[in-house]
């Protein structure tokens, strides 16, 4: 199968990608390993920020926080051409339906997030994301997108440092399939799933496409910062978004005193929670204060969620929270134009970094980045079709590569080791040793169990044997990129001698200019390297 | 806790009851459980674990449920959904999203932003909560008869893009007229299974109205007594009442 232009993942950042792609006239093609309307992207409640009306806000403020939330390891170009820009994506998202709410003069309502002053994020209700991603998904339909849903990518095809598409597994017949194309847009979504027991993130957000890229050579960056929400429910790590405290929530400890000023950022809030945890204490979100009928208007979603899977009601009793992993910074490093470091491979959505976040993200800045640069992938990869051709010799190596791969995987022997007990034991680890808190010793530790882990990989037994649905061997791969994103993470964490942002070294407790520079990863002849660059 | 699951054997192309003991309550936690600790192969879609993106739902004991947002009980029964093809354990083909969707003609053709207020948002928001979960699809009866059907989810999506002030298209109520709105049998199985509030029934309901309105006709109605007042929108004589009972 040949296109102009494929992209893999189906969340808010492929399909605008794909849309924009498509209205550029190329061919498209969208593979996920999901269906689309499964993508992590409908999990976003909050909302997606930006200056609509310069009454009480600016554009240089939105620049302005961001680059501050980021301490100062961002491109101010890049944040500024998406601050400049996000009315446009706002308006854009509306004109194709995403149904904001409006306040009294019928203007697009805005509601407030962390790290501002300023009333800057728009929202629909309480399911901004689900709202963008089914509007986009319409979209794309009637605009006659051609899907491969359930099509897990394995590799990338790469030859001279250049991207000629990709090897999918589809799941539904067990085929090994190759996609040409001219242009390859990775939008895998982000890592922070591989705290797994331990994320507010969907089940599915394995860290593939980065490890995918990684492997087939693309540089990565700033793959340390992790960020990590407050207040998730006890258990099952759920979102309770910012906006409980936004409106007035407090943070409890086991006393049901204060200890913390809630309105301080993620990073430092999600510290000092843990730090209780860890000693066994219970932390608490209390909104027992506010009036019911404010709390359902406002957050009716988090009224829904505490009662459904904490079995709690938010206005008469105390919330058990805990913080867990969030979203990833860090990712496969681009410029402004989402080029990569390997020639036609592009890539958008949180898999990609793209010097706008930092260290620390800012709350409704992510549905606003995937957005903008998803538009950005869909015209870019269209502009710049390459080419080059590469001969079938080449296509029918990896082809056979991955053959042989599930072959030998589905005829080994039973071993002791399992794939959901080991995903298990890594979501342990790394929250426990590359975390909230890091430091030398245990990082160093981390990294030997890892490598026990990755050594494991080689006797795993697949229990599945069948080509129908095989989720195991799904769950195989997954493991396998996970591990291999979460060394990438501790090696980076390691370099990394400071505190900054989400990355809280307790060995280096402050931040150091030395290291104002995002940390650059380059993977060539099974050697990995880190290197702190300056923004260009 | 014992929980009770109908697998499809690919082998004997039959449903087979298996029992499992487990500790979670949560269904979709219980699943996790059984596949690490006893069978690695029970195979199911999951996602959010928090009941937005629709890929996890089953029918326990008979009634379409999301897994992640259901609490088990002891003895409780597990299977796929109804209406289509059972690919392995309680995954089931899920293609005919895009044929339906695609059908209703839905889709805003990227117009000028027009001014709307808050009322309009209203207008539109319960139907936009959909998070195309099937429960409605399983539960319908028609689609056991009429897999044309447009059925629920899509003619909810389409009364959402009929009312939405920025969408000018005429050929949404054109589209929902064959096999679609005058099919539907009003029997508001779907309503009562959606997980998100949705009443996909009247829905169905505002659709026939509005095409009466712009002078469409039910197909069928000559087969039936007048008195059964099919196209009057507030008639009780018939289906059930999703405020009543329960
Ligand atoms: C609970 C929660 C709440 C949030 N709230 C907000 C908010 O209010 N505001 C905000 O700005 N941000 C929020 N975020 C962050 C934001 O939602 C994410 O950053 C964003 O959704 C990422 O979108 P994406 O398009 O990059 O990827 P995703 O939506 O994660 O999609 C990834 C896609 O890639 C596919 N894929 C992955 N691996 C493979 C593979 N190997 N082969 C093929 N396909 C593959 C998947 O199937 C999927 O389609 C929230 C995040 C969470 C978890
Ligand atoms: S009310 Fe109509 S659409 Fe809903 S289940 Fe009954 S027949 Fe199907
Ligand atoms: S209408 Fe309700 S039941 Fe039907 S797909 Fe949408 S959310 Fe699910
Ligand atoms: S896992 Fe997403 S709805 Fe249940």
């Amino acid at each position: 199968m040949q296109y102009d232009v494929i992209i893999i993942g189906a969340g808010a950042s492929g399909l605008t990608a794909a849309l924009n792609a498509k209205k550029n006239g190329a061919k498209v093609a969208v593979i996920a390993k999901t269906l689309p309307t499964h993508s992590q992207t409908v999990q976003a409640q909050g909302g997606i920020n930006a200056v609509l009306y310069e009454d009480d806000d600016s554009v240089e403020q939105h620049i302005e926080d961001t680059y501050k939330g980021s301490y100062n390891i961002s491109n101010k170009r890049n944040i500024e051409y998406m601050c400049k820009n996000a009315k446009d994506t706002i308006l854009w998202l509306d004109s194709i339906g995403v149904p904001f709410n409006r306040n009294k003069n019928d203007k697009i309502a805005q509601r407030k997030f962390g790290g501002t002053k300023k009333i800057r994020t728009c929202y629909s209700s309480d399911y901004t994301g689900l709202k963008i991603v089914h509007t986009l998904y319409d979209q794309c339909i009637s605009n006659d997108i051609q899907f491969y849903n359930e099509h897990q990518v394995l590799e990338l095809i790469v030859s001279n440092n250049e991207c000629f598409g990709c090897i999918a597994y589809d799941i539904v017949d067990g085929k090994v399939k190759e996609f040409m194309s001219k242009s390859t847009i990775l939008a895998t979504g982000g890592y922070a799933g591989i705290y797994k027991n331990h994320t507010t993130n969907s089940l599915s957000t394995t860290a593939d496409g980065i490890a995918i890229a990684f492997k087939a050579g693309a540089d990565l960056s700033n793959m340390e910062f992790v960020q990590f929400h407050p207040t998730t429910l006890e258990n099952t790590n759920i979102l309770i978004s910012e906006s409980a405290r936004g409106e007035g929530g407090l943070l409890l400890d086991e006393n049901e005193n204060r200890f913390i000023d809630e309105l301080s950022t993620r990073d430092e809030i999600s510290r000092e929670i843990f730090k209780k945890i860890v000693k066994k204490e219970k932390v608490y979100l209390d909104l027992r204060h506010i009036e019911k009928e404010k709390i359902e208007e406002l957050i009716p979603q988090e009224m829904r969620l505490a009662s459904e899977f904490s079995n709690i009601d938010i206005s008469k009793e105390l919330l058990p929270i805990t913080p867990a992993a969030h979203y990833s910074m860090g990712g496969i490093k681009t410029d402004i134009n989402t080029n990569t470091s390997i020639k036609s491979l592009y890539a958008c959505g949180e898999c990609a970094q793209t010097d706008i976040h930092g260290a620390n993200r800012l709350g409704g800045n992510s549905l606003l980045e995937i957005v903008t640069f998803g538009k950005i992938a869909g015209i870019n990869a269209t502009k710049n079709l390459s080419t080059e051709t590469i001969n079938q010799e080449t296509i029918n190596k990896y082809i056979n590569q991955n053959k042989s791969k599930i072959k030998t995987l589905l005829q080994r022997d039973k071993s002791s080791y399992s794939i959901h007990k080991t995903k298990n034991t890594l979501g342990d680890l790394m929250f426990k040793k590359a975390g909230l808190f890091r430091e030398e010793e245990t990082l160093l530790s981390l990294s030997k169990e890892l490598e026990a882990l990755e050594a494991s990989l080689d006797s795993i037994h697949i229990d599945d044997k069948s080509s129908i649905y095989n989720k195991n061997l799904l769950e195989y791969f997954e493991l396998e990129n996970s591990i291999c994103v979460s060394k990438t993470l501790i090696f980076s964490a390691m370099k990394r001698k400071e505190s900054r942002g989400s990355h809280y070294r307790e060995d280096f407790n402050k931040a150091n200019k030395l290291y104002e520079k995002p940390s650059i990863l380059t993977y060539k002849n099974d050697q990995i390297d880190l290197n702190f660059e300056d923004i260009k | 806790m014992k929980l009770k699951i109908n697998r499809l054997s690919t082998a004997t192309n039959d449903f087979k009851t298996f029992e499992f003991t487990v500790s979670q309550e949560n269904l979709l936690k219980a699943l996790e459980e059984i596949k690490t600790n006893d069978d690695p192969t029970l195979t199911y879609r999951c996602g959010c674990k928090s009941g937005v993106c629709g890929s996890c739902t089953v029918r326990v004991n008979g009634v379409e449920k999301l897994a992640c947002r259901t609490n088990i009980k002891e003895g409780d029964l597990v299977e796929p959904l109804k209406n289509s093809r059972v690919i392995k354990d309680l995954v089931v083909d899920v293609s005919h999203e895009t044929l339906l969707i695609k059908k209703t003609n839905i889709g805003i053709k990227e117009s000028a932003s027009k001014n709307i207020s808050q009322a309009d948002v209203l207008k539109i928001d319960t139907q936009s909560n959909c998070i195309l979960c099937n429960a409605c699809y399983s539960s319908c009866p028609v689609y056991e008869v009429n897999k044309e059907f447009l059925g629920p989810f899509a003619l909810t999506k389409a009364l959402r893009y009929e009312n939405d002030l920025k969408s000018q298209d005429e050929e949404i109520i054109n589209s929902v007229q064959a096999n679609g709105i005058w099919d539907c049998t009003l029997c508001s199985a779907c309503t009562f299974v959606c997980p998100q509030g949705i009443d996909p029934k009247m829905d169905i309901m505002q659709l026939q109205n509005i095409s009466s309105q712009k002078g469409y006709t039910n197909p069928y109605m000559n087969n039936f007594d007048n008195s059964m007042g099919f196209d009057s929108f507030d008639s009780n004589d018939f289906g059930f009442n999703p405020n009543g009972g329960f």
